[in-house]
């Protein structure tokens, strides 16, 4: 096990640094940043002192390698575009992606789960099918365009919830919440609907598959011969036994849902690492993009090492194999 | 318990702000000001909510014109032409309650012209600055500077002791990982004070209730909360739904629903901005098109006939929404150097421009590589796409290669592009400003802009002669030969002027400026 870990690390620490690799041979071909430090009244002097300076002209494995020595002090220096220390505009803006992205996750799955059990055990129903070809929608249409539609429906036409921006926010020593405060929670509603609505469909997709398959197994028909209550059959017996894939994709998309919050931030001018990281691409911020790019694949990396380990430690099937035991 | 009291006292301040009165202006624009340090950027956003905070010596008005801010009169020194007397307004004080002295601007106009400035290439020019007096100061010029003023409507006044006691006295230096208490705190003149401010997410300003100048502006927004909106529909929305009362940049495809909305109005005026093309007519052979040994732009015939085949008013019609105004030089119309006879654009004319190519051997026409922004100008990469089928018309095939901004603009200044669209505005209001680095040949000082590798000695030495002409009709005259031989040379091919929107809730009442910079002491609330 403990072999298995280490090598596990070992990989994962392999992969971060080939996209930090990756990701600073890219930089070149996103722009010189330059031209956006300098207004326009600059002379040639002026950009070759600057480009000098942030060692531009250097080959792309030196400037990697000179971001590592930082990096690895915990280092990662000054947006050019904010001036301020990288670390600390992201820990600023950390919150937001990640109570946007909690509450996103959280609502896919419960609507997800909700609606896929619905779907399933009314299969035939006109609301289950209903259900299904919206969903089908929902999965097709870009999130720009669903996040512009919620706008012009719920703020502009409805008036009900604000278009932009986080609302009133509450600082926990560090950390600001948009949970404490009406129009915090407001403003948390369209934005984690957009973000969610895919993961929400792909859920709600699988359970019900899963049920599908799960209700037709034979100790389904015995609970029901038995004569137990069709509530307690379908969420005690057959529910319950649909959740290990169910979670498993839970966890892999939470990542995606983080990662992917950038066009949701956008739509919504929502203040989190997304909307940085677009500016930063904008602006070409080398410094932001950079430590924005390894925390995503640290967060990945991460997210997949767990997985990994859980999946090791906790699928009964594997140990009932391993140990011979007899099957159905 | 401590914590639960101040959550309550924070949310029941939250109440009353949102219940607060009609007086706060609730400001949206697509960009957030890159940073308060007032020297440290010289771009548009960052100007002008700096312009709320702090003062220069001189502004300009909402319609461009020159106003007395700190300083009350400026003139030449009757007895030194290289020396300007500026005399400051009295009785001003700095935020903190400092009083605005002439050592103050000594040291701020150092400050700016110190290496870490991105101010310092408007003030080359200066030589020293001193102070005569308390409110009196003598600025040196290398030469009689006649149009110095407007090189100072954006320069800042900052207290010299907050400066020395905040370590704020340098302009933060990027490169070298500082950071500074300036870039991120201010203490200026100015009609607001900073109240908060995150980045990318909200600034809040507050009245400054010591303005010099309460009496003689409106300063009727007491409180401003400004909102960067980079989605355009967003911005739209917020200013539809009511949640925001002003925005800048409202998309040409959204203002006739923004008109037409119960309470809202959209303002319009003429940007100091210009859109044109270049071409690279210095190159022997150009990389990008498909005639061997021979550059076909360094005809003049060629660029004329390029001139003629763009329909300028289709591009109006069709990609801008009638919003713009069609040009036929590339000065906006507010510049000293500017004519209506010029500016009127040239008529279109294939068949005219057909027998250009012919003359010029290139019936068959060719082909070539046209580089366009798509983030910078207003629908910039739509009218290159217009353009590809106007050239077609003459023969020229054209590639279109639009990039967003971070990458075209180095294509400008590294010499590596055949073709590109560029926008200019002219800070200054003086046509000097447009030569200097559009016109004049590309070397350390001047030409950074002009990526058309034309160089001609003679139009050189009269831009040149420009920085130290004292009599005004001479420079005018000079200004005038200048831009025949950019006419005659067909040096640029001028596409429109930008056409500035402001949406507002009509209880605001202000009009468009043409450098896009609203100063809330000039706006009105009903």
């Amino acid at each position: 096990m403990l072999a298995y870990v280490i090598r596990r690390v070992f990989q994962s620490a392999i992969v971060l640094l080939i996209v930090g690799l990756v990701a600073f041979a890219m930089f070149r071909f996103v722009g010189d940043p330059v031209d956006n430090m300098l207004g326009q009244e600059r002379t040639q002097a002026d950009i070759e002192r600057l480009r000098d300076r942030l060692g531009l002209d250097l080959p792309f494995p030196v400037q990697y390698w000179r971001f590592l020595q930082e990096a690895a002090q915990g280092n990662f220096g000054l947006s050019y575009r904010q001036g301020r220390p990288v670390s600390d505009i992201l820990i600023e803006r950390a919150p937001a992606t990640l109570e946007l992205a909690a509450v996103s996750g959280v609502l896919a799955l419960f609507v997800g789960i909700g609606l896929g059990v619905f779907t399933a055990i009314r299969r035939r129903g006109t609301a289950a099918n209903l259900i299904m070809t919206v969903s089908l929608i929902g999965v097709s249409l870009p999130t720009f365009l669903i996040g512009i539609l919620l706008i012009y429906l719920f703020s502009v036409e409805l008036g009900w919830l604000p278009s932009f921006g986080r609302g009133e926010v509450v600082d926990l020593g560090g950390w600001t919440t948009g949970f404490l405060t009406i129009s915090g929670l407001k403003a948390l509603i369209l934005p984690s609907i957009t973000l969610g609505l895919y993961q929400m469909t792909l859920i709600m997709r699988l359970v019900r598959t899963e049920m599908l398959e799960v209700l037709r197994q034979d100790y389904i028909r015995f609970a029901r011969a038995r004569g137990l209550r069709e509530r307690s059959v379908n969420f005690r017996h057959a529910l319950k036994n649909t959740l290990v894939p169910v979670i498993t994709i839970t966890g892999l998309q939470l990542g995606s849902i983080i990662a992917f919050a950038i066009i949701t931030e956008t739509v919504f001018q929502w203040p989190g690492v997304g909307l940085l990281f677009i500016n930063a691409i904008q602006f070409v911020d080398i410094p932001v993009m950079a430590a924005y790019l390894m925390l995503i694949s640290v967060m990945f990396v991460g997210i997949n090492l767990i997985v990994d380990l859980l999946y090791f430690a906790i699928d009964p099937r594997l140990r009932v194999d391993r140990t011979g035991g007899g099957g159905k | 318990m401590k914590t639960r009291t101040s959550l309550l006292a924070v949310a029941l301040l939250a109440t009353t702000a949102a219940g607060a009165s009609a007086e706060t202006l609730r400001w949206a624009r697509a960009g957030d000001s890159l940073t308060l340090d007032p020297h440290a950027q010289n771009e548009g956003p960052t100007h002008t909510l700096a312009h709320q905070i702090y003062e220069p010596l001189i502004i300009r008005d909402m319609s461009g014109q020159f106003q007395a801010a700190l300083a009350t009169d400026w003139a030449p020194s009757p007895d030194d032409p290289n020396v300007w007397v500026f005399n400051l307004r009295q009785g001003v004080k700095y935020h903190d309650g400092a009083d605005f002295t002439a050592e103050d601007v000594v040291f701020s106009i150092n400050r700016a012209k110190s290496e870490n400035s991105d101010m310092k290439e408007l003030l080359t020019s200066i030589v020293e600055v001193r102070a005569a007096g308390d409110h009196t100061v003598e600025i040196v010029t290398d030469g009689p500077n006649p149009i110095l003023s407007s090189n100072l409507t954006n320069l800042f006044m900052m207290d010299s002791g907050w400066a020395e006691a905040n370590g704020a006295v340098d302009v933060q230096d990027i490169e070298g990982g500082e950071t500074t208490f300036a870039s991120t705190n201010t203490n200026g003149t100015g009609p607001y004070k900073l109240v908060s401010r995150e980045p990318d997410v909200r600034t809040v300003l507050t009245q400054n209730e010591n303005y010099w100048g309460a009496g003689q502006f409106p300063l009727a927004v007491t409180e401003i909360i400004y909102t960067p909106i980079q989605n355009a529909a967003t911005r739209v929305a917020a200013l539809l739904s009511g949640e925001v009362d002003f925005i800048q940049d409202v998309p040409v495809q959204d203002l006739e629903r923004v008109a037409s909305t119960d309470g809202l109005v959209v303002k319009t005026a003429p940007q100091n901005r210009v859109i044109f093309f270049g071409m690279n007519q210095g190159a022997d052979d150009l990389v990008n098109d498909d005639v061997e040994g021979a550059n076909p732009l360094a005809d003049v015939r060629v660029r004329r006939a390029i001139n003629m085949a763009i329909n300028r008013d289709a591009i109006k019609q069709v990609v801008m929404r009638g919003q713009s105004q069609p040009a036929g030089m590339i000065a906006p119309p507010f510049v000293n150097g500017w004519t209506a006879e010029m500016d009127a654009s040239s008529m279109t004319d294939v068949e005219a421009a057909q027998a250009l190519m012919a003359e010029a051997g290139y019936e068959d026409g060719f082909s070539i590589q046209l580089d366009c922004p798509n983030d910078r100008y207003i629908n910039d990469e739509a009218i290159c796409q217009a353009t590809v089928g106007m050239l077609a018309q003459i023969g020229i095939t054209v590639n279109l290669d639009a990039k967003p901004k971070a990458q075209h603009f180095p294509l400008i200044t590294n010499d590596q592009t055949d073709f590109y669209m560029l926008g200019w505005g002219v800070p200054t209001y003086d046509s000097e400003y447009i030569f200097n680095f559009l016109v004049h040949t590309r070397g350390s000082e001047r030409g950074s802009w002009n990526g058309t590798g034309y160089s001609n000695a003679d139009v050189d030495a009269m831009i040149q002669s420009l920085a130290s002409e004292t009599d005004l009709e001479a420079r005018n005259a000079t200004i005038q030969a200048i831009w025949d031989h950019v006419q005659d040379d067909q040096l640029y091919i001028p596409i429109h002027h930008q056409v500035l929107n402001w949406g507002m809730s009509d209880a605001v009442g202000i009009e468009v400026s043409p450098e896009d910079d609203p100063k809330m002491k000039f706006f009105t609330m009903n």
